[in-house]
């Protein structure tokens, strides 16, 4: 198939960027999106062109890594799908795709399509853990967890890490990221001791990081490949007024 | 002794495994090991190259122990590693099923599941090990799978007969994974380590014979940097992405192995490659990667071809008495559960002979029908949903209606950096973790256990034995002046200015994919005599034409993949030759390692334990390789056939 691009093209942090046009012709269906782009950017380096940056790694759907909004959508227009997932099989011959980074105050672009996501590691550095120094564990049956807990545990601990839901909320918030791991460790025995820090430093490094404010729109979950509930954010801010009254 | 693109070195002196019985190996090795009073270890640096399950773990728990670590990765997140991608489960001797299994049946499996080319010692310990990492991580809050009754789940997997294997659906390397990464947040916000991301280890530096520190490339602004200290741990991977496509993430890479490699660290058994059976084929010349179906689908699916060669109708048209349910005509008592290396090969034959599926005519059928009849679609969706929907995102086929069409694909590398009982290479101060080093899977690699390993080596092996070489620092500090440093500086630099002032005209890609294509044909699922001594020819033409014609845009001093990918692949070219003369000189067939020469009667891998019974070494010389053979001692499991018939 042969299809228009339209790419954001940056060369570093500081620089201004621009949407520029590329014609690619002979695309087979069965490549992958980023299939696409690794035969444009052949051609590009074949014409002593800079290629296009953009972040991926397992190609697989579960590192994370790749972050492309493609026509105003993260990851483009399948559900519960990854970039890197996505199939031209999705397109027709002749499309005209626009292809831009995450667009977020707190995820600064780097190059191309590339962007700093190092904030949602310092979101987990504030408490996205369970204090569990290896060799102080208890037998793992020495706890049971009824059924039901540790699979909701895991529909919420099932996130990537990709960002796409800051990428889609018209707040730039990382709510759905943060709410899914105080989810997560919430639903185990294990997390209860540092339930509350958990959710207070989490919060703080959330709104510190420069993410917005939730407003229950609604579209992180809606863009979210994992298809992470909005469920979590009401379990975060049910745990969140619970610890800053404790605090208070 | 000289033979063929080789030199005969001295034996390997010694691997350190402790003597007696072994159950009491690993204990008396805690034991004997000296170790590094809480005050001091905040005196002692450790830098951790890598952040997946080997990395990860290792980084954190050193700094839990209060060693200062410094920890890198070349991803934009320590939590992105490609253990992240690990679907089936992980192994534990814990017996909870009560099906007969202990920690001595798990060492033994392990030992006989790789053909008896590992050490007893090490997998013993990984045996005893694996139960410690599943209280590990239940106590990280990792949400393992779980019965009713609230207690964990178990699965048989990957060819055992007992159910030992834990998981978290089909995403349990990403559980696991994610564990490890938060316990490495955590000390990274107490303080003990220092995480740098996006950064890649381009050079070892050694100090009078010891690992002292590492060169290392910022991606982001191109900046070269040293880091020292008082031991290096590389946690880097495998190396299964020499051919191109395999199921490892683009961004693997053997880079920081080679340049270990280079200064003196062996190489073992680097021809030990793991060919998964069950991958998604290949759907054209623009395949970037090959995607993993998990293993855990051969318990419900079954393997077929259709027996008339070049039959093309729809699967559902062949009638069942015109297929060939291959691997349960060939071993009735294993079936559809034998281990990955016959599973592997077995489809090879048969689409070697014609019967193949799908486009090029690569590709076996992975049958569900029967299970959905047996089970019910609703319970075959509720064990495998995400993984069919994974395979109808890639195909466009749907897996309920059409029997999955399933290759063979490198999925994972047994060798590696030669290691002894504590971890540690032959140069004193360098540490190898995970799928990086070579030392417990033998030949053959079984499912559920890449992350035991990994987990068993960060968590808890080398942090009891890496205290025995810190009790003698710290090491005399070193200025980045120093003469080792300098000139490991400008070896990185001398690469880097290379490729961007080589008046190229084609693409490193495109290098890869043909390296790639070589190494698969040649040195892939069946090796032989005449082929892999093509291939090393191939290989050498390929790489002086690599360095003749390459070209990489852009500058060094900002984000620039093309330049990252071009040192891998050059360190690639040079890993290649190696993995063909390993398997050149390996005259057997055993695991993973299957020579056309050596094959009995029915077709099965031939083991030749009386001249093949050790483990190959390998050191870097610019002319020729040099072997050092480590002899291998089986105590208590006699090597037999495997059999799975």
């Amino acid at each position: 198939m042969k299809l228009s691009l339209r790419i954001w093209r940056q060369p570093d942090a500081d620089t201004k960027g621009e949407m520029v046009p590329y014609e690619i012709d002979g695309v087979s269906e069965d490549a992958s999106f980023l299939e696409m782009l690794d035969v444009l950017n052949e051609h590009l380096i074949s014409e002593g062109k800079d290629p296009v940056a953009f972040d991926h790694d397992c190609r697989e759907g579960i590192c994370g890594a790749c972050s492309l909004v493609i026509d105003g959508q993260a990851h483009g227009p399948q559900a519960a799908t990854t970039t890197c997932q996505l199939h031209m099989r999705k397109f027709s011959d002749g499309d005209s795709i626009d292809i831009e980074p995450w667009r977020a105050g707190a995820f600064p672009v780097i190059k191309d399509l590339v962007v700093d996501r190092s904030a949602f590691d310092r979101i987990i550095q504030a408490g996205g853990y369970i204090s569990a120094p290896t060799g102080t564990a208890p037998d793992a049956h020495a706890v049971p967890i009824p059924k039901q807990d540790a699979d909701a545990a895991f529909n919420a601990a099932a996130c990537i890490g990709c960002g796409a839901c800051v990428a889609a909320c018209p707040n730039g918030s990382g709510m759905l990221f943060m709410a899914a791991k105080v989810a997560h460790l919430g639903l185990t025995p294990q997390g209860q001791p540092e339930r509350q820090t958990r959710v207070l430093g989490m919060v703080a490094a959330h709104d510190e990081a420069g993410f917005g404010g939730c407003t229950n729109v609604g579209e992180c979950s809606a863009a979210c490949p994992k298809e992470i509930g909005l469920d979590v954010i009401g379990r975060l801010n049910k745990d969140f007024r619970k610890a800053a009254i404790r605090a208070a | 002794m000289s033979t063929d693109f080789y030199r005969d070195g001295e034996p390997v002196a010694d691997a350190k495994a402790p003597t007696g019985p072994i159950a009491e190996r690993w204990e008396r090795r805690r034991f004997s090991g000296r170790l590094v009073n809480p005050a001091n270890r905040r005196k002692l640096r450790v830098i951790v190259v890598g952040t997946g399950l080997a990395g990860a773990s290792a980084a954190a728990t050193l700094g839990e122990l209060g060693y200062r670590v410094a920890n890198y990765c070349f991803q934009d997140s320590a939590r992105r590693a490609h253990s992240i991608a690990a679907q089936g489960g992980i192994n534990a001797a814990k017996n909870y099923r009560n099906d007969g299994d202990s920690v001595h049946r798990l060492f033994y499996d392990t030992v006989k599941g790789g053909d008896f080319r590992s050490r007893e010692s090490n997998v013993h310990r990984l045996a005893e090990v694996s139960t410690e990492i599943i209280d590990q991580c239940v106590a990280q809050g990792v949400p393992f799978a779980r019965e009713y009754g609230g207690l964990l789940d178990n699965r048989s997997f990957g060819g055992a007969q007992v159910s030992r294997t834990f998981y978290a659906r089909g995403q349990t390397g990403q559980q696991l994974l994610l564990g490890a990464y938060q316990a490495l947040q955590r000390q990274v916000a107490a303080g003990t380590v220092d995480l740098h991301t996006r950064h890649e280890m381009l050079e070892l530096v050694i100090v009078e014979g010891k690992a002292r520190g590492i060169i290392v490339r910022d991606l982001v602004t191109g900046e070269i940097s040293t880091e020292l200290a008082d031991a290096v741990v590389l946690a880097t991977g495998g190396y299964g992405n020499v051919f191109f496509l395999s199921t490892n993430a683009k961004g693997c890479n053997v880079t920081a192995s080679w340049r270990a490699h280079r200064k003196g660290a062996y190489f073992a058994n680097p021809c030990y490659t793991q060919i998964h059976p069950t991958c998604i084929p290949q759907s054209g010349d623009h395949q970037s990667k090959l995607t993993l179906m998990s293993e855990s689908l051969r318990n419900d699916g079954r393997v077929w071809v259709p027996k008339k060669r070049g039959d093309h109708r729809h699967p559902a048209e062949i009638p069942e008495d015109e297929r060939d349910y291959y691997l349960e005509r060939r071993y009735p008592a294993f079936g559809n559960l034998v281990p990955r290396d016959i599973a592997s090969r077995a489809a090879k034959i048969v689409c070697d002979e014609g019967h193949g599926v799908g486009p090029g005519g690569l590709g076996v059928y992975l049958d569900f029908a029967d299970a959905i009849d047996r089970l019910g679609q609703k319970a075959v969706e509720a064990r495998y949903g995400n993984l069919f929907d994974m395979y109808e995102r890639i195909t466009g086929e749907n897996p309920y209606e059409r029997p999955m069409r399933i290759y063979p694909a490198v999925h994972y590398t047994m060798g590696g950096l030669w290691v002894d009982y504590d971890l540690s290479s032959n140069i004193p101060g360098l540490f190898v973790t995970g799928e990086a080093n070579f030392s417990d899977h033998g030949a053959n690699r079984l499912g559920a256990s890449a992350l035991m390993q990994g987990l068993s080596d960060g968590y808890f092996v080398l942090p009891n034995t890496i205290s025995d070489y810190l009790a003698d620092g710290p090491f005399e500090a070193l200025g980045e002046d120093h003469e080792a440093v300098v000139a490991a500086r400008k070896e990185v630099d001398d690469r880097i200015e290379f490729f961007l002032h080589n008046d190229g005209d084609r693409t490193v890609d495109s290098f890869h994919r043909e390296l790639g294509k070589i190494m698969w044909e040649y040195c892939g699922m069946e090796r032989s005599d005449e082929g892999l001594r093509k291939a090393i020819g191939l290989i050498r033409d390929l790489k002086a034409e690599f360095y003749k014609r390459v070209k990489v845009t852009g500058k060094a001093e900002q984000l620039n993949q093309e330049l990252e990918k071009a040192g891998r692949v050059a360190d690639f070219f040079e890993l290649g030759e190696l993995m063909c003369i390993d398997a050149l000189h390996r005259t057997e067939s055993c695991g993973g390692h299957f020579r056309a020469e050596s094959q009995t009667e029915e077709g099965e891998a031939k083991r030749d334990d009386e001249h093949f019974s050790y483990v190959a070494a390998w050191e870097f010389g610019e002319d020729e390789p040099v072997l050092h053979k480590e002899a291998l001692e089986f105590e208590y499991v006699k090597p037999t056939q495997r059999s799975y018939k």
